[in-house]
């Protein structure tokens, strides 16, 4: 992923946020991300993000998990080596809910997780640059991105007068890399042209 | 819009105090940050030497057998397994309190979610260890597992409620632990974002999986803990009904009983709720949280104390009363002869039961007791000595006295082995949570800001204005708003 550069506006209050939201969208500047130490809800429609598809991932997950637990106990038990228990049927689906049930359940939720974790990009050792490190304490970070057409100082201009409490021009690396938060490992030469 | 957020004057505030999102940060990570205290030092070190003896008559119990533990084959489930059963049932209250009252918009539930599901987490992991350890021939027990061997492959039982109680056990740690430490992820990050030191920066940095708050990952993890909670109320009440199998399904006396599920489920609630206010009444005091575990708080999972005891006690004199209508001789032989009969060898222990569980709880229908810390302090150790003892009279006053007399086990006495053992989960618990109260913030973070707007006391009392308003006023002025 490229660094790219960045005007990034801190703002201390969710309520003037989101008019800024707005405004900025309007004005047609294309927003990188907002960072915010707590789930904003609506923020996301007022992005122009589109839902997530995690429910129907953990759906599939769920019934992937359904199926294996009563495809394999009806094999187990009736094709691969029937054993009888006290007479019952070998085929006796009653007595295997609850398995099915536990596996329904498990499979859905370590699926989803995981699915969680590939698409934020969320690991032990990940490292992703950060435009504010209040921004998981009290500060909403909108961030900017610059293309060829951007006005830099207009769009400073433009957060200030949306409410943005201090504005600043960032150089940012938009992916993650294997590292450290103790230590600055980044291996990107474009890192030297930020600074 | 942040009037849309409104919330009614008569709910008393959740968060107390002048606080701003910075503050909040500040108060739950402080105690985080902060050197550990001489009184910490002293209850982990103790922590630590129970767990030792623990782990010393484990290994009595792995050389010289089940022996040890006075079991015989009429007793053949002494306190291993009540103990298993007690602490499945304390493993409850977590879930329930970060799951079911997610789905039930109980907003009460943020400022004790995150204690009350990492005990959920360490209690599973300390049930676990009873039916593992009795097993005897503990380095054989991976023949639970269903995979492919060469006796065959010769599978498990799939019928049998015991490996139910396998897979329920191993999804449920599973699923709890994923949806506590997801939950987790951003406070890490907090944390992380906080740190002076090298360590800390090192550590939390690893530990919050390079969290950034993006709207979009927000967007995702919102997602996902609905669906999380979703997923884990119908586990959570599945759990303690698969272990109630391990006896209803049983045809001993006294446990036949097609009522076992739903009076489990209530009992580990019952149970749950009790060890968490055990925790939080002394976690808010020593940390300083008195301002976002309220009284409020210890208030409300008093009143589930007191809905859960008596559900219970309706349990207990339903079974009762059907083990005498329904005139098998033998069901009620266990009930009155083995129980009820107080110079029966451990009569004792069923009127202990009942007075902890359904008497003793009955003072929580008063406010001011409710209200209580002290009080509530001892009632929830009460009411934890209550719940084993319900373990323990299901368990021996079922089974002591076979059908042939001459099997008879009375006074079946553990021994310091299997006592050593049931200390030792307490030292693996406390250890668990001496350590998570050091290195973890005890309060979800990003859960209080959420709702610091609404119903944070500051914010609360400047919102009383909108009461006066008459309705279409509100109307007219909010009609546009997109509730955000």
């Amino acid at each position: 992923m490229p660094v790219k550069k960045f005007v990034v506006g801190n703002f201390d209050d969710e309520a003037v946020l989101f008019p800024a939201v707005k405004k900025v969208r309007r004005a047609g500047y294309k927003i990188h991300d907002v960072f915010t130490p707590f789930p904003i809800h609506g923020l996301d429609k007022e992005l122009g993000l589109r839902d997530t598809s995690l429910h129907v991932a953990g759906f599939i997950y769920g019934i992937t998990g359904t199926a294996t637990a009563v495809g394999f106990i009806t094999w187990a038990l009736t094709l691969d080596w029937a054993l009888n228990f006290g007479g019952k049927p070998y085929f006796s689906l009653p007595a295997w809910i609850p398995i099915t049930f536990e596996l329904t359940v498990l499979f859905a939720s370590v699926g989803m997780v995981l699915t969680f974790c590939w698409l934020c990009q969320l690991a032990p050792f990940v490292k992703k640059d950060h435009f504010n490190p209040r921004s998981t304490d009290d500060t909403f970070v909108m961030a900017l991105e610059c293309t060829a057409k951007t006005n830099e100082q207009d769009a400073i201009n433009f957060l200030n007068s949306v409410g943005a409490k201090d504005v600043s021009v960032q150089y940012r690396e938009t992916g993650w890399w294997l590292g450290r938060y103790d230590k600055d490992n980044m291996k990107f030469e474009k890192r030297e042209l930020a600074h | 819009m942040s009037l849309l957020r409104y919330e009614s004057q008569v709910r008393p505030p959740l968060v107390e105090g002048n606080k701003d999102y910075h503050q909040v940060t500040e108060d739950i990570c402080r105690p985080v940050e902060a050197k550990p205290s001489k009184l910490w030092w002293i209850g982990f070190l103790i922590s630590v030497a129970f767990l030792c003896f623990g782990i010393f008559s484990v290994c009595m119990e792995v050389t010289y057998g089940v022996g040890q533990w006075n079991l015989n084959k009429t007793t053949g489930w002494g306190w291993d397994i009540t103990n298993f059963v007690w602490w499945v049932g304390i493993g409850h209250a977590g879930t329930l309190i970060s799951a079911i009252l997610l789905l039930f918009r109980q907003g009460w539930r943020t400022g004790v979610n995150r204690a009350a599901e990492a005990m959920t987490i360490f209690a599973v992991m300390c049930a676990g260890q009873f039916p593992i350890w009795h097993m005897g021939r503990v380095w054989d027990a991976f023949f639970v597992l269903p995979y492919a061997n060469t006796r065959g492959p010769l599978w498990v039982n799939f019928n049998s409620p015991l490996l139910w109680d396998v897979f329920a056990i191993s999804t449920y740690f599973t699923v709890s632990l994923l949806f506590w430490y997801s939950g987790l992820l951003p406070d890490l990050a907090t944390l992380r974002d906080r740190a002076k030191l090298k360590w800390r920066k090192m550590f939390y940095g690893i530990a919050s999986f390079g969290w950034t708050g993006s709207t979009k990952h927000w967007q995702r993890h919102e997602a996902l803990s609905l669906v999380l909670a979703g997923l884990s109320t119908p586990l959570v009440l599945s759990v303690h009904t698969i272990v109630s199998f391990d006896f209803a399904t049983s045809v001993v006396p006294g446990w036949h009983t097609t009522i076992f599920p739903p009076y489990f489920v209530a009992g580990a609630i019952f149970s749950g709720f009790a060890m968490v206010q055990t925790l939080l009444v002394v976690t808010r005091r020593v940390l300083g949280l008195e301002e976002y575990i309220t009284i409020e708080h210890i208030d409300v999972m008093n009143k589930v104390i007191v809905l859960t005891g008596s559900i219970v006690g309706i349990a207990y004199l339903t079974e009762l009363f059907i083990a005498w209508y329904s005139h098998v001789p033998y069901e009620w032989f266990a009930f009155k002869e083995n129980r009820v009969n107080l110079n029966s060898p451990y009569g004792w222990s069923y009127y202990l039961m009942m007075g902890c569980n359904v008497l003793s709880p009955q003072i929580f229908w008063f406010r001011k007791m409710r209200r209580n810390l002290l009080l509530t302090f001892f009632m929830s150790i009460l009411v934890n000595i209550g719940m084993w003892f319900e373990r323990f009279v299901i368990i021996v006053t079922s089974v002591y006295r076979d059908y042939l007399p001459s099997s008879w086990s009375t006074y079946y006495r553990p021994t310091i082995w299997e006592v050593g053992f049931y200390l030792g989960t307490f030292g693996l618990f406390f250890t668990c949570y001496f350590l998570f109260s050091k290195f973890f913030p005890v309060i979800a973070v990003a859960e209080i800001k959420h709702i610091l707007k609404r119903s944070g006391e500051n914010y609360k009392s400047k919102m009383d204005v909108v009461e006066k308003e008459t309705f279409d006023d509100f109307a007219h002025e909010h009609a546009h708003d997109h509730g955000a």
